[in-house]
């Protein structure tokens, strides 16, 4: 047992004198933290609006008002025909057409029914599914207003819906975003530097002079082990501080069970970069097959696409995907405060994980060929 | 040296690797003497690798027998471990740490007391003549002190027989009469020393030289029996009679 601290030792001593891997375990995550939630909205704002008014009549004119007051929209440029208007569009000026044909005040004036047509650019798919729900909430309210101030006898709305974003109230995208930011930079450091390590012993020949040492496997991986760990616990924290001070975003839950979850979940991460360390020849390949997978699980982890909108394959792939497990727990723990009961399941999957991925590392790293 | 004690430090019997069809190393037999340098020759592609491989425990026998410091190679890996050191032919010492760090290190592991560590290591720093490069990085020294740095890593934890692939690879005339300067120290504390080489000037400084050719020892003797059996004054010529007729390698 006299053998780990040595171990341990000559890690760290490695880990602070390579100034670029520290740099890039430690600050760049910081970096991402600040940028990437400002930066990456999910909110859809600038939308490009022409508009084809072939009306020209007092009520078109407030329905423009009304839209372009929202503040999502950003009015371009006002065409005489759809053709025109169009042309806009295809020259990527414009993403969205709305047309208010002739006679618009005065068909909704008699006879109280008027159709107004939209056109959206749909090749970025999110901005033109978000900005034609928009537009149509718009139109939608503008209506009611119309009705109930036109309308002799106003019909009464059969289903009305009120909704309140329970968690998070004001529904800040930034607040569902940073616990999974969070669950995505320790997956990273933890895995793509445990993969990269054993590899690259492999490739200087160190690791043939460690396997003809009387060492212990069990002492070689933990050395290999607990150093990462410590240092995506170090990232996690730093991560939750700027949380807290920067966003406001206290965990509503128990931190102690935000950190018991994450000391497991990192082991499970770990032996999952361990285990790619031991297929692999080269630290090229081992860098290529941990980002393949690490793109996979975080794309497929329910940080940016819901996990319940995904297929019934995807939704069966995402309980063996780690990512997935972490990025609800975070949530759950950090928004809901849920309680150990609450992430039990994940609790259990991520400790199966852990025990797998790390038994199937430790047979499968031999230090006889 | 005498290999007529009883105990051997290494003792192979048909010693066999294959890689599928293709047999690296073909039933070997031979036998090392307790505080012997035995020189283990080859081509390229003869085998010498896989085979010292086999007697470190970093490779499973495919067939046949050994037997390193009294140790099996099949079940008692570890315990060989315990009792050798190894050089490999690539340099292996850690070139992001110090020279102090890596023989700290590689001692740790071994379970050397602190004590004996700081001790053997400030004397060996001071023999080697590394006092200003003792906290420099392994990974700038010249490749001769590497190779010296590396040798007596290798046997820093007083192993019974060090295995040594190729050690002075690349290095010029006087640094490798230094390094052969340390293989006799080392011998000279008991120490067995199993030693590929491409120099045939350094199998003159061998007591015993085998020669393998596609995977067999062709030849083993002293180096004088061995230039007297093959009529030769040389033991470049030696080799070049017996390895000429090798069908692999690139010799």
């Amino acid at each position: 047992m006299r053998v780990l601290p040595v171990l341990l030792k000559k890690e760290f001593l490695q880990i602070f004198r390579n100034k670029a891997i520290l740099i890039i375990s430690l600050v760049a995550p910081i970096m991402q933290f600040l940028v990437l939630p400002l930066a990456a909205s999910f909110e859809i704002k600038n939308i490009d609006l022409v508009v084809v008014d072939q009306d020209r009549s007092g009520l078109s004119r407030q329905l423009l008002e009304r839209i372009t007051a929202s503040g999502y929209f950003r009015l371009v440029d006002y065409a005489p025909s759809y053709a025109s208007a169009y042309a806009l569009v295809e020259a990527d000026a414009a993403d969205l057409v709305l047309q208010v044909p002739s006679g618009f005040e005065r068909n909704l004036m008699r006879e109280h029914v008027q159709q107004v047509f939209i056109a959206v650019n749909a090749i970025n798919g999110m901005k033109a599914g978000v900005g034609g729900a928009y537009l149509g909430t718009i139109l939608r309210s503008f209506n009611s207003s119309v009705v109930a101030t036109y309308a002799p006898d106003p019909p009464h709305e059969a289903i009305a819906v009120t909704s309140s974003g329970l968690f998070n109230p004001e529904r800040n995208h930034r607040i569902a975003f940073i616990p999974g930011i969070l669950a995505i930079l320790v997956t990273m450091i933890g895995g793509m530097l445990s993969a990269l390590n054993i590899v690259k012993e492999r490739e200087t020949g160190t690791i043939e002079q460690i396997n003809v040492t009387p060492i212990r496997k069990r002492d070689f991986i933990l050395g290999k082990l607990i150093p990462f760990w410590i240092m995506a616990m170090v990232v996690f924290t730093i991560g939750l501080l700027l949380a807290w001070f920067v966003y406001g975003i206290a965990p509503q839950g128990s931190v102690w069970l935000l950190y018991a979850f994450v000391a497991v979940y990192l082991v499970a991460v770990l032996g999952f970069g361990l285990l790619v360390s031991t297929y692999c020849a080269s630290q090229q390949q081992a860098m290529f097959v941990m980002f393949f997978f690490v793109m996979i699980f975080i794309l497929l982890g329910g940080l940016f696409t819901p996990v319940d909108s995904m297929p019934g394959w995807a939704q069966v792939m995402t309980r063996f995907n780690p990512v997935a497990h972490m990025v609800e727990v975070m949530r759950l723990v950090m928004l809901k405060g849920s309680g150990f009961m609450g992430i039990l399941p994940n609790f259990l999957a991520i400790a199966g994980m852990a025990v797998v991925l790390n038994t199937w590392a430790v047979l499968n790293y031999r230090k006889t060929g | 040296m005498s290999t007529t004690g009883t105990t051997y430090a290494i003792q192979a019997e048909g010693l066999t690797k294959r890689f599928g069809a293709f047999i690296a190393v073909n039933a070997i037999s031979f036998q090392v003497g307790q505080g012997e340098i035995f020189g283990f020759l080859g081509a390229n592609g003869a085998g010498k690798t896989t085979a010292m491989r086999m007697l470190c425990g970093l490779s499973r026998p495919s067939a046949g027998q050994a037997r390193v410091a009294g140790f099996d190679v099949r079940t008692q890996t570890e315990d060989i471990k315990r009792n050798i050191g190894y050089m490999s032919q690539k340099f292996s010492l850690y070139e992001d740490l110090t020279v102090t760090e890596n023989i700290d290190f590689f001692a740790g592991i071994y379970g050397l007391p602190k004590e004996r560590i700081r001790r053997q290591r400030d004397e060996l720093i001071g023999k080697l003549g590394l006092g200003k490069e003792a906290d420099k990085l392994v990974g700038g020294l010249p490749l001769g002190w590497k190779q010296k740095l590396a040798f007596s890593v290798a046997v820093f934890h007083g192993p019974r027989i060090v295995f040594l692939d190729e050690p002075t690879g690349g290095v010029d005339p006087v640094t490798r009469r230094q390094f052969w300067d340390l293989i006799y120290e080392a011998t000279g504390q008991g120490i067995t020393v199993f030693v590929t080489t491409h120099y045939l000037d350094e199998a003159e400084y061998c007591d015993r030289v085998s020669i393998m050719v596609d995977g067999r020892i062709a030849a083993l003797d002293t180096p004088a029996a061995l230039k007297e059996q093959f009529s030769t004054d040389s033991m470049d010529a030696v080799f070049y009679q017996l390895a000429r007729g090798a069908r692999r390698g690139d010799a």
